[in-house]
């Protein structure tokens, strides 16, 4: 849903490698989690708990929690306030948990 | 725990220079900041920006870097992705970092939590693919991104035509400005002018804005009506009246805005006292000339105070400043006045354009009075109907309504539903804003996992020793 703007920008910053449900993503050490996500097109970014309805990210600053992802274990963290980091396992939520589901690195 | 003189809460113009302002006159000062960068949203990422795009951003953001690098130098403590959940009545602070709680205790607050974009409620407004005109300027700042399709801005103000400009700039397909300032505002606003004109470069930048869309090939639809958002799974259209006439845009990305508003949720928290700024059409707190809120021992600088933009939020920090060291008597009453004379004038200076831009840039009414079908409340997803339903059954307050439906009990804890419940509740009960009144925010002012919660330590009151948390909290040196 994103690109990258057309200029030396990108050869600035070290690209890295995240998971994204499993599946190897490029994505730029440092920058918002979100940006990163919208960048490899992964949209719709979650669906909702209560109806099940797609969303994706719409504030980019911590306001409206609609970018919520899970991120190494960790459920509904904020990927717009997450910066990415080498090797980071990524899961989108789909849907309310069910009783006695957790993260995969479980707590 | 660590103890400072002053605590600044938000590390954006006002916030910075308020820590500098405090730093400068001897006081232990520490500024904290959800984001791991200083700048907040206005100057984000301004320290680690990619050349590529700074020339589309352009000099108005790169001056951030003359407060970041002031503070650089300065001994202000800041701590940085830590993200305040509680302040007790005798200022300490809880705030998560790293997935711990933590705390730190002031003296003296000041509060510079800044604005968010105006909520933009709307048929389809949820659709992935629709966001605010300010989040697409984030990712160009921190991720060196645009759109990637067809971009279709939808509302107005200074951060759409900007934002318009500088997508325009990095490439974007900019394929409409869907304008929703009713047409009677344009009349309204030629009073306002002569002052206008004695604000510095605000209007030059308004016009060179303006026809930098036009000469870029941008379709302007003025005083567009009943717009609402296409699409299944995402974005796909936008539909809206324009001069009688329904018409429809393809588009892949929908970016909204109306403004921005003060962000009240930390301000609430604190009860402290707001009112409703009907020139702004937003609450804000109450404050005085030197941004003293209704609590003695809290200040509030920025856009967080009511808006008037980076250069009004940097002077007022400067205010604010000098106001915690008056409040902690490290200045006399005379020598605040004296040091606060040049940053108030600064401050009118840059006040003169608000009458103006309030005026032209104010919300249509039919934005706080969405047709039934539309969500209101993003995370619990209660649409305006239902809302107008709990209205005939009785519910005056949104408080009530939150009662009954969850409608600002999500994650966003009402930040993006607040102001469109009142405002619906208000014109179904035919009372006014201030009758309808606000959420009441509790504490945790943003979800906090239960670990972190249950290894927190809050002092129940005043004067309880605590030993949490003994590691420096220093950050970024």
């Amino acid at each position: 849903m994103f690109k990258l703007i057309e200029s030396d920008a990108s050869q600035q910053r070290c690209i890295c490698e995240i998971f994204v449900d499993g599946k190897p993503s490029r994505a730029m050490v440092g920058e918002p989690l979100a940006a990163a996500l919208l960048k490899a097109n992964c949209v719709p970014m979650r669906h909702t708990p209560v109806n099940g309805a797609p969303r994706a990210p719409f504030c980019m600053m911590g306001v409206c929690f609609e970018c919520l992802v899970e991120v190494d274990g960790t459920p509904n963290v904020q990927a717009c306030a997450t910066p990415v980091r080498e090797g980071m396992h990524v899961r989108l939520i789909h849907g309310a948990r069910s009783i006695g589901q957790f993260g995969e690195a479980g707590q | 725990m660590s103890t400072f003189d002053v605590v600044v809460i938000g590390a954006g113009p006002g916030g910075i220079n308020a820590a500098l302002t405090a730093a400068d006159r001897g006081l232990r000062t520490a500024l904290i900041d959800e984001q791991l960068s200083l700048g907040g949203q206005i100057y984000r990422n301004v320290d680690a920006v990619d050349d590529g795009i700074q020339s589309i951003l352009g000099p108005d953001y790169l001056r951030g870097r003359t407060l970041t690098a002031r503070l650089h130098l300065s001994t202000v403590t800041c701590i940085l992705g830590a993200s305040v959940w509680q302040i007790s009545d005798d200022l300490e602070i809880a705030y998560l970092q790293a997935g711990a709680s933590r705390t730190l205790s002031a003296r003296h607050l000041i509060l510079a939590t800044g604005a968010m974009e105006r909520p933009s409620p709307m048929p389809g407004w949820t659709l992935p693919g629709v966001m605010n005109a300010g989040a697409a300027q984030i990712i160009m700042k921190t991720a060196a991104a645009i759109p990637s399709g067809d971009v279709v801005l939808v509302g107005d103000g200074p951060l759409l035509l900007l934002v318009g400009k500088q997508l325009l700039d990095a490439g974007a397909s900019v394929k409409g400005l869907i304008q929703t300032s009713p047409i009677s505002q344009a009349l309204k606003v030629i009073r306002h002018l002569p002052k206008a004109l004695l604000a510095p470069g605000y209007l030059i930048k308004g016009v060179s804005l303006l026809a930098h869309l036009r000469t870029g090939g941008v379709p302007f639809f003025r005083t567009a009506e009943a717009v609402s958002i296409l699409g299944t799974d995402r974005v796909g259209a936008v539909s809206f009246i324009h001069k009688g006439k329904r018409i429809e845009l393809r588009a892949d990305t929908v970016l909204l805005h109306h403004g921005v508003i003060p962000n009240v949720q930390i301000t609430r928290m604190l009860r402290l006292e707001h009112r409703w700024d009907v020139d702004q059409q937003a609450w804000k707190p109450r404050c005085d000339g030197h941004g003293r809120s209704s609590n003695p021992s809290i200040t509030i600088c920025g856009d967080g105070a009511g808006i008037a933009g980076a250069l009004a939020a940097e002077a007022s920090g400067a205010i604010a400043g000098l106001d915690a060291c008056f409040a902690l008597g490290k200045l006399a009453e005379r020598e605040r006045e004296e040091q606060a004379r040049r940053p108030a004038r600064e401050h009118r200076r840059h006040l003169r354009i608000r009458p103006f831009l309030d005026t032209l840039y104010r919300p249509p009414d039919w934005l706080g009075t969405p047709p039934d079908e539309t969500i209101v409340c993003r995370c619990e997803e209660v649409t305006a109907g239902q809302i107008r339903e709990m209205a005939r059954l009785g519910c005056t307050g949104p408080n009530q309504t939150k009662f009954f439906s969850r409608s600002g009990m999500g994650p966003c804890q009402g930040r993006m539903c607040g102001l469109t419940v009142s405002s619906i509740l208000a014109a179904e009960n035919g009372a006014s804003i201030e009758e309808t009144g606000y959420y009441r925010i509790r504490p945790p002012l943003k979800p906090i996992p239960l670990l972190a919660l249950s290894q927190a330590r809050m002092a129940p009151s005043a004067g309880t020793a605590h030993d949490a948390h003994p590691t420096e909290d220093r950050i970024h040196e």
